[in-house]
């Protein structure tokens, strides 16, 4: 029972930073039928990023409290991902609107490599410690399960974050215009929106989110690197499909969802199969769920039919 | 052959006879010519041919069929597994190569129809991320299949693979003729050189056959294909199965020829330089394919070679190193063609099976 509900507790924690990298798939799909392969790849940025600037702070000013230092080092990772990710959309995918189909997906994978590479050549082929600035002592709320605060802090942030964004599309006359463009690029621009603009804008936001799970991940496990982005990024977009691409609460819930499947049989997959598979398949999952929901159901959890979309 | 020649600049169009002796000479002397600059470049040379031949599967699915597969090293992966395993002290299994390579070529093709069955209804860039699950779940196997039952030796990969043996013939063993000894590298080569040409002329065939055709029908718009009464099923599952012949052969190939194989070899990374070919080349063409598998097995190679001691010269250290550059490369090439010349550097033409009809109606 309790190896249960501490997987309960760590898959909600994984899941939650699922959910926000799967926010800027599911925004972009929506918007361009595109996927942004590269977006796990502004989450590694964002860590790296932020792990910078943590080593400059403790260089400069050690006496800073703990939370400043990690506060400031989001706040310098979240506009630099931001720009990453309208220079993306400006340079690279808003001209190949137009193209066949392949394109934009063939250009998105060069990204991602591209991104990766030079991720190599700044910060070298070694995992870096990233320092951990909340506690992570363990507390026991339930005597056998543990939670730490830092995993406390990533649950929670991402909540605000998550709900500030809903906010966003949902009540603001910005959030508005994004709905009007995902819905119709040609119709919102004659209803005078700016689609160029908006589309931009939801690169940025996606990177921005993507930033604050990077820094999350990297306080999570404790560790950055330049590969760092792929499997999560995969990962966020098999929630996003999980949930309904195209559909934010959906992206939301398949990332939970999907963070739980992944740390519940993580743990019972030995057992289950009689000792023939173990953890170190866990990443199987992902990958294993994608095909059961793309073949069986295409929509999603909350989505509508999309996988001919092409 | 006809593309090919079209491809070589100025020359091509205006003398394609010459052009076509120049490039048989070619290919036939190339490892003399790489010889000349060190072995590393006639090994160089024959994994060139390895990557013309998955260039060539891949080019089958993607740019025929118009599915997008970006777990096709994992059809790679079960040839040279499937190597591994029947001609190998691994298990003490040594079988001769007409075995095993069929062996491995028909596990690829079912390991296509496996991954293709539960794909069918998938288009575009769905396909491509579950196919790319796909080789991840097969790379994850070969990772951690040393245990309970050790099966692919994990991550250290399988050791002292046999060589080809051509009945009684041993690739892997210089040929003595008289006083003159001919290094094996130069036997691989040619080996591999017959099924390059072997699976040229195969794919040209197809290209132009009644499969030929519904794929291209199929790529172009899949409904109207279905329309016209072409089972759209059979043709992806053909497309994902033939495709993977290619790679479970060259895989078949590539044991032989490397000696040992690990899960290393089989990554994303290498299914990617694999698509980077094909769209460097040119989708849908087997002359881009071919260009393509050269330019970018052969760049990297170029590249270390004057990028190393330029940037030894300029700052005194090695600051990219040459696997650095050839993703750089790689990803650079994807992005910029795809923005500059999305057709490749061998446009594919239109294909009729009767061109002549067409040019009375116009």
């Amino acid at each position: 029972m309790e190896t249960l509900l501490q997987q309960i507790v760590n898959g909600l924690v994984v899941g939650s930073v699922y959910a926000l990298v799967a926010l800027g798939y599911t925004m972009v799909y929506g918007i361009l039928g595109l996927i942004n392969f590269a977006h796990g790849e502004v989450v590694m940025i964002g860590a790296l990023t932020a792990l910078q600037t943590l080593l400059i702070l403790m260089g400069v000013a050690p006496d800073m409290a703990p939370l400043l230092k990690l506060a400031i080092a989001v706040l310098v990772a979240m506009p630099v991902c931001m720009i990453l990710g309208f220079l993306m959309e400006r340079l690279a995918y808003r001209r190949l609107r137009g193209a066949p189909r392949l394109a934009p997906l063939i250009t998105a994978i060069g990204m991602s490599f591209l991104l990766q590479t030079l991720a190599m050549i700044i910060w070298g082929r070694n995992y870096h410690t990233f320092p951990q600035l909340i506690s992570t002592a363990p507390m026991q709320p339930i005597p056998g399960v543990f939670v730490t605060p830092v995993q406390v802090a990533i649950v929670i942030v991402s909540a605000l974050v998550m709900a500030g964004l809903i906010l966003l599309v949902t009540k603001t006359r910005l959030g508005r215009a994004m709905r009007a463009t995902a819905e119709n690029h040609r119709v919102a621009a004659l209803m005078g929106v700016d689609t160029n603009a908006i589309i931009a804008l939801t690169f940025v936001i996606g990177a921005g989110l993507a930033a604050v799970a990077g820094v999350m991940f990297a306080s999570n496990y404790g560790i950055a690197h330049y590969a760092m982005g792929f499997m999560p990024g995969l990962k966020a977009f098999t929630a996003a499909v999980l949930g309904g691409i195209g559909n934010l609460g959906g992206a939301m819930l398949g990332g939970i969802v999907l963070g739980l499947v992944e740390a519940v049989g993580a743990g019972y997959i030995e057992t289950m199969t009689f000792g023939f598979l173990n953890s170190s398949y866990q990443d199987i999952f992902a990958f294993v769920i994608l095909g059961i929901v793309l073949i069986f159901r295409p929509t999603g959890l909350l989505g509508e039919r999309v996988s001919d979309r092409a | 052959m006809n593309e090919l020649i079209e491809a070589v600049p100025y020359l091509g169009k205006r003398n394609p006879r010459l052009t076509k002796w120049l490039i048989i000479i070619l290919a036939l002397v190339a490892p003399l010519i790489a010889a000349y600059f060190g072995r590393s470049w006639m090994r160089i040379l024959d994994f060139a041919l390895l990557y013309m031949m998955l260039a060539l599967g891949l080019n089958l699915v993607v740019g025929f069929a118009g599915l997008l597969d970006l777990g096709y090293i994992a059809f790679y992966a079960v040839g040279a597994y499937t190597w591994a395993f029947l001609a190998s002290p691994h298990f003490g299994v040594h079988m001769p190569f007409w075995i095993v390579l069929p062996l491995g070529a028909a596990f690829a093709a079912l390991a296509g129809i496996i991954l293709g069955f539960p794909v069918l209804r998938l288009r575009g860039d769905y396909l491509a991320i579950v196919t790319l699950g796909f080789g991840e779940i097969v790379r994850i196997f070969m990772n951690n299949l040393n245990h309970p039952v050790n099966i692919t030796n994990g991550p250290q990969g399988i050791n002292a693979l046999d060589s080809l043996n051509l009945f009684g013939w041993n690739l892997s063993q210089s040929l003595t003729i008289g006083d003159f000894k001919i290094h094996y590298l130069y036997l691989y080569y040619y080996f591999f050189l017959l099924c390059v040409i072997g699976s040229i002329v195969f794919i040209k065939r197809l290209q132009i056959s009644r499969v030929g055709r519904a794929w291209a029908a199929m790529r172009d718009d899949e409904l109207a294909a279905k329309a016209i009464g072409i089972n759209v099923r059979n043709m992806k599952l053909l497309a994902f199965s033939l495709g993977a012949t290619f790679g479970g052969v060259a895989g078949g190939l590539f044991g032989s020829f490397q000696g040992f194989v690990s899960p290393e070899s089989f990554s994303l990374m290498e299914s990617i330089a694999v698509l980077t070919m094909v769209v460097f080349g040119g989708m849908g063409n087997i002359a881009g394919a071919i260009v393509g598998a050269l330019a970018l097995t052969a760049l990297p190679e170029i590249l270390r070679n004057i990028a190393l001691p330029v940037q030894e010269a300029l700052f005194g250290t090695v600051i990219l190193d040459p696997e650095v550059l050839r993703m750089l490369l790689l990803s650079l090439a994807m992005i910029l063609m795809m923005l500059l010349r999305p057709a490749g550097l061998v446009p594919a033409h239109a294909r009729y099976s009767r061109p002549e009809l067409l040019k009375g109606g116009a």
